[in-house]
């Protein structure tokens, strides 16, 4: 019966779902509530996956395409669409969830269903995000997701959350808000219309374009977070739970690339192609300033989250070089991110469960220990150094490729990267994992039980296949990427 | 063979050590220590088997291969693929490659016996077989980048492998950073090569590179470099990093933190090797650009006298030999820089072999002395350990190529290339490699006599204990011991004069000094009793003679010597202060550039002023408008829509 409407079933089973888990609501239940809720994301991640494999390389056009009037009054339409760019987003959410809630099983013992609700809800709202063709639409997803992360980090988080979340939600909120003034303004333009399509069409002088550019450009760059907007991200890291960091940092954070894919580029081109060496500026700074500040952190949630800053740099270097090389790798940068950040994340999680201190300097030895967990962090490790045959590796090197082909100190102060990332990774392993057992808790550490081995496992499996044969994500890819090169072609003026 | 194609053994030369890596590292504790060791030799010597009884063959008879796997990615319509270019060059690589690894295998049964790490150790070691083989039968740049990283992921597991040593673990992350470096510069190679020739694979850009020979690219504005020559520095930077070349070389004397089978099989005979092997099968572009020829047989030079140097001066039995490898690696270098790419392929090869035998010997002390490394502390060994004894003197005969010893052949024929090339720099390292033999030949037989000859040093417990090595230990020595006196003569024709290699090396004609060498070749005993005739030979015997008065005629002469010459001998010491350099700019200087961003960046300047200052003008203002301010969350949202209203108003009609 969803044959026609997967997309919907994608976004609102999790919702529907998450709301059914809430109205359960009682920890005497927790175990159920787990199961349910493991069962409602895997379903959910299965008709993801039913996405890809109907999904049809070969043309730009959106594909399962959903119309229908939802506030009429104002022609706002429950639009959908997705491309191959979205497709893979969509997928990595699901997939993510999924882990997210395995990763949460025995961790979160109170207030167990709204934990789970809050990330299947925003799983949902993700999910509409990506696939969402009606500017409004886009935009009620895109602030409907700031209130389960805000309450996740405010209620589930450490001892400074009702700071970090409030720096997160005001940081996010006034970007939003600028988005909307422009959204607002697009709307009249094209005639009272919110359809992302018929926005691609519409004129737009340069000066508009510019301002339009840079007031979606406060709502994205926020997201991604571009230096110097950045300053929210490792406070929000370390304050939320596991789960939390782990949706924040593997999808949260494409939220904005992808705004930029989706809005800045196509709707002012020629503002994009004005202002690319801005972007690739700002991109730099984050890949070599935050990079250098990664290598001095003393909290391992922070360097992780410094990290990841820095790895996105290359995608918003990569949107913005206009080569199929640099968009493609910022878009396999973003799922090889996911996995990586998410996984390292979930590592630093299993240690603080069990050591309740994220500081490095707490640990040492910890493979002595705990040696299957210590070969796992390794390879997620060498994947967040940009390893061959990790994901890691493919996106930044296709971004260098295309780098390289504009300008080759582009590419050379980009591949810095491969010095500070190896460095900041490896430092901090080598004084965490390495050595020899540094004090009586680090002594009695119990090695990953069966459920923790099989999530790494599984994103161990996935980091893997990535690096070694990128080939099926990149397929998907090329027809859309194309398309929206195009777009940014052809100029409005 | 069996039915198979050739395509399908050579795949199944690297896939043999990898199933046997995968086998004991994730089922190690099942099949326990002796099923690891055997998945894994076997691997290995299946790998070795195939290598030199039928590719080798097949190759020698004509049949080369050049194809491709699998399609790693497309991107831009440009597909990036995995695939293997199997020729002479490969081939003789191959056999190296497996051929050592196989006796390291067996060897570290022996070596590795009493250590909890057993498994994984072999685990490591086949993979690393795995990587190097990849890395050499690859047909394209992205393949070979592959390897070249793989490769250097296993030397930093295996440095490392004590884990709970603090000097090992430094030094296997200092491994990574320094070859990080060189990676660096092989990446940007490679997306020069790319954007210029529109392909990563081996053939078509070597195919098409001579019509770019004249190209140039502006560095910055007003500033044009021909563009061969730039790829060809970029990707030669990668080589001097994972080769140890100067400056790039200070990780690999720390490396001998780790055990001592993987100094022999790593670094010392493969891995270190890679970059020598890359400069050799990237000729066609080398050869476009006489300035980076120039810049490579600078650097080789340097290398190949000033680690020599340091060799000097070293106690511990394995740094010794960690840079007399820096230093062959250094002649290696050379023989590129002069366009003879296979006498530097031939070095490579004869090295492989004897420098493998000497680490391995000096591990068989080290066993023997329990673990004990300091030369001072040996002496007159060579009636305890009789098989040790006699293979280290031939390992060493080899190495300062003494005639009719593998070494001889290669390096003289380096020595002879370089006096006949006429390349800007040419006279600089004709000077180092002829400095080099004197040097080389001090401090081999330095080691021989400290460890093996005069009076026993080492304490009553030691000495009562000492005997010769198991043979499982033994048995490699001895296996190597036979190609590291015959593999010279019989390959010298073949390689350096002959046509193994074929097409996998090209040679502009106004370069080929190695035909003027081919010129007067007369077979090998024409060419050793030249050799006895010509300098090196009689600067090797005053290295000897050298040698033989410091440490056995009058022991107490190199204190003095040490005291006369002290700021010489303190500046080989410190090994020219590169340490203390990189230590106090570069790591030093990027932990504090990145304390600085942080604290003043993001904590002063960004969260400080811009965040919570303006956080601090919203309650400066607030105090002067109180009045209306009243704590309902109504009242701010409706200020929010009165601003929206303000700022669509000024969009719509400004």
């Amino acid at each position: 019966m969803f044959a026609d409407n997967l997309l919907s079933l994608v976004i609102w089973l999790p919702i529907l779902g998450g709301l059914a888990v809430l109205a359960i609501g009682d920890d005497r239940r927790a175990p159920v509530i787990r199961i349910l809720s493991l069962v409602i994301s895997l379903a959910t991640f299965f008709a993801s996956v039913l996405l890809y494999t109907r999904f049809d390389a070969k043309t730009a056009d959106m594909q399962f395409v959903e119309l229908s009037p939802w506030i009429e009054a104002f022609n706002v339409n429950y639009s959908l669409g997705i491309d191959g760019i979205s497709l893979l987003l969509i997928i990595l959410t699901t997939f993510t969830t999924v882990l997210v809630i395995i990763a949460s099983w025995k961790v979160i013992q109170k207030k167990v269903a709204q934990y789970m609700a809050m990330f299947l809800i925003m799983e949902g709202l993700m999910v509409g995000v990506f696939s969402a063709m009606d500017a409004l639409l886009f935009y009620v997803f895109w602030e409907a997701l700031l209130v389960p992360m805000y309450l996740i980090i405010g209620i589930w988080g450490g001892p400074r959350r009702v700071y970090a979340a409030i720096k997160f939600f005001l940081y996010t909120f006034i970007g939003s808000v600028l988005m909307l003034v422009s959204l607002i303004y697009l709307y009249y333009k094209a005639g009272e219309s919110f359809d992302i399509q018929t926005l691609y069409a519409v004129k737009l002088d340069l000066t508009e374009q510019i301002f339009i550019f840079l007031a979606l450009f406060a709502a994205f760059a926020v997201k991604i977070p571009m230096w110097p907007v950045h300053t929210w991200l490792p406070d929000a890291h370390v304050e939320a739970p596991t789960g939390g960091s782990v949706v924040l940092a593997a999808i949260m954070l494409k939220l904005g690339a992808y705004g930029f894919l989706r809005f800045n580029i196509p709707i002012a081109p020629d503002a994009s192609q004005e202002l690319a060496f801005f972007m690739i500026v700002l991109s730099l700074i984050a890949v070599v300033y935050i990079g250098l500040v990664a290598l001095v952190q003393e909290d391992m949630k922070k360097l992780i989250a410094y990290s990841s800053i820095s790895h996105m740099g290359f995608v918003t270097m990569g949107l913005f070089l206009f080569n199929p090389q640099g968009m493609e790798g910022a878009i396999i940068q973003m799922i090889s991110h996911g996995f990586i950040s998410g996984a390292l994340f979930i590592c630093v999680g299993m240690m603080y469960d069990r050591m309740h201190s994220r500081l490095i300097k707490d640990y040492g030895g910890v493979v002595n220990t705990m040696p299957v967990f210590a070969a796992f962090m390794l390879l997620f490790g060498m994947a967040n150094s940009g390893l061959p045959a990790t994901s890691g590796f493919v996106g930044e090197f296709l971004v260098i490729l295309g780098a390289f082909q504009v300008n080759h100190w582009y590419a050379a102060i980009a591949a810095l990267t491969l010095i500070f990332g190896a460095a900041y990774t490896l430092w901090m392993y080598k004084r965490v994992i390495f050595g020899k057992v540094a004090n009586d808790k680090v002594k009695v550490l119990t090695d990953i039980n069966a459920r923790e081995t099989m999530l790494l496992a599984t994103l161990a499996i996935a980091v893997l296949v990535m690096g070694i044969w990128p080939y099926p994500f990149l397929e998907v890819l090329h027809v859309s990427v194309d398309n929206i090169l195009s777009l940014a072609s052809v100029s409005k003026l | 063979m069996f039915g198979l194609s050739m395509k399908t053994i050579y795949l199944l030369v690297p896939l043999f050590p990898l199933g046997g890596a995968l086998l004991a590292g994730l089922l190690g504790r099942k099949i326990g220590r002796s099923g690891s060791h055997t998945v894994t030799i076997l691997g290995v010597a299946v790998s070795f088997a195939l290598s030199a009884f039928v590719i080798l063959p097949d190759v020698m008879s004509g049949n080369t291969f050049n194809g491709t796997v699998y399609t790693w990615g497309v991107s831009g319509g440009i597909p990036i693929e995995i695939g293997f270019l199997i020729d002479g060059l490969t081939a003789t690589m191959m056999v190296v490659v497996t051929f050592v690894s196989f006796m390291v295998h067996i060897y570290t049964v022996g070596y590795m016996r009493d250590d909890p790490g057993y498994q994984r150790f072999f685990s490591y070691i086949a993979l690393f077989t795995f990587s190097m083989l990849m890395l050499v039968m690859s047909n394209n740049f992205l393949q070979l980048f592959f390897g070249w990283e793989a490769v250097g992921l296993v030397s930093y597991l295996l440095i490392g492998f004590w884990y709970t040593r603090e000097s090992a673990i430094f030094a296997s992350l200092k491994a990574f950073l320094v070859n990080r470096v060189g990676d660096l510069a092989f990446l940007l190679g490679i997306a020069a090569i790319y954007k210029t020739f529109g392909t990563l694979d081996y053939a078509a850009v070597f195919a098409i590179a001579p019509q770019y020979a004249s190209q140039t690219l502006e560095i910055v504005s007003g500033v044009d470099w021909n563009l061969i020559t730039l790829i060809s520095i970029l990707l030669f930077v990668g080589a001097m990093g994972k080769s140890a070349q100067v400056p790039l070389h200070v990780w690999l004397p720390d490396s001998m933190e780790g055990p001592t089978p993987i100094s022999a099989l790593i670094h010392a005979a493969t891995m270190v090797t890679a970059g020598i092997f890359m400069v050799a099968r990237m000729s066609p572009l080398f050869e476009l650009s006489t300035t980076a020829l120039s810049v490579v047989l600078i650097i080789g030079a340097i290398t190949a006298l000033f680690m020599g140097l340091i060799g000097l001066v070293q106690n511990d039995i394995k740094r010794v030999v960690a840079y007399s490898t820096l230093s062959q690696l250094g002649y290696m270098t050379v023989a590129l820089g002069v366009s003879a790419y296979s006498a530097g392929v031939f070095h490579l090869m004869t090295h492989a072999f004897f420098k493998a035998l000497l680490f391995l010997g000096a591990g068989s002390v080290i066993i023997a002395m329990h673990h004990e490394q300091d030369m001072r502390k040996m002496g007159g060994l060579k009636k305890y350990m009789p098989v040790t004894w006699i293979t280290m003197w031939i390992g060493t005969l080899a190495l300062i190529g003494f005639p009719g010893f593998a070494g001889f052949f290669s390096k003289d024929t380096i020595i002879e290339a370089v006096h006949t090339s006429s390349i800007f720099g040419s006279g600089f390292a004709y000077f180092s490699v002829v400095t080099g033999v004197i040097i080389t030949s001090f401090y081999s037989f330095r080691l021989l006599y400290l460890t093996f000859h005069g009076k026993p040093r080492m304490d009553e417990h030691t000495r009562n204990h000492l005997k010769e090595s198991p043979l499982v230990v033994t048995v490699p020595l001895v296996l190597l011991a036979i190609p590291s006196i015959v593999i010279g003569a019989l390959y010298i024709e073949p390689i350096v004069f002959g046509d193994l290699f074929g097409n996998a090396i090209f040679v502009l004609p106004e370069h080929d000094v190695l035909a003027t060498l081919k010129e007067s070749w007369q077979g090998i005993g024409q060419y050793m009793a030249h050799g006895v005739k010509a300098l090196p030979f009689y600067l090797m015997l005053a290295g000897w003679l050298g040698a033989w008065l410091c440490y056995i005629k009058y022991p107490h002469l190199p204190g003095v010597i040490s005291k006369k010459f002290a700021f010489i001998y303190r500046l080989l010491e410190n090994k020219y202060y590169f340490d203390h350099f990189n230590n106090i700019v570069f790591a030093a200087g990027a932990r504090l550039t990145g304390r600085l961003f942080w604290r003043l960046g993001d904590e002063r300047l960004i969260d400080g002023l811009a965040v919570n200052g303006s956080a601090r003008v919203v309650g400066w203002v607030s105090s002067l408008v109180r009045h209306i301010q009243s704590g309902y969350v109504y009242h701010y949202a409706f200020a929010m829509i009165i601003g929206l209203f303000t700022l669509i108003t000024f969009f719509l009609h400004g």
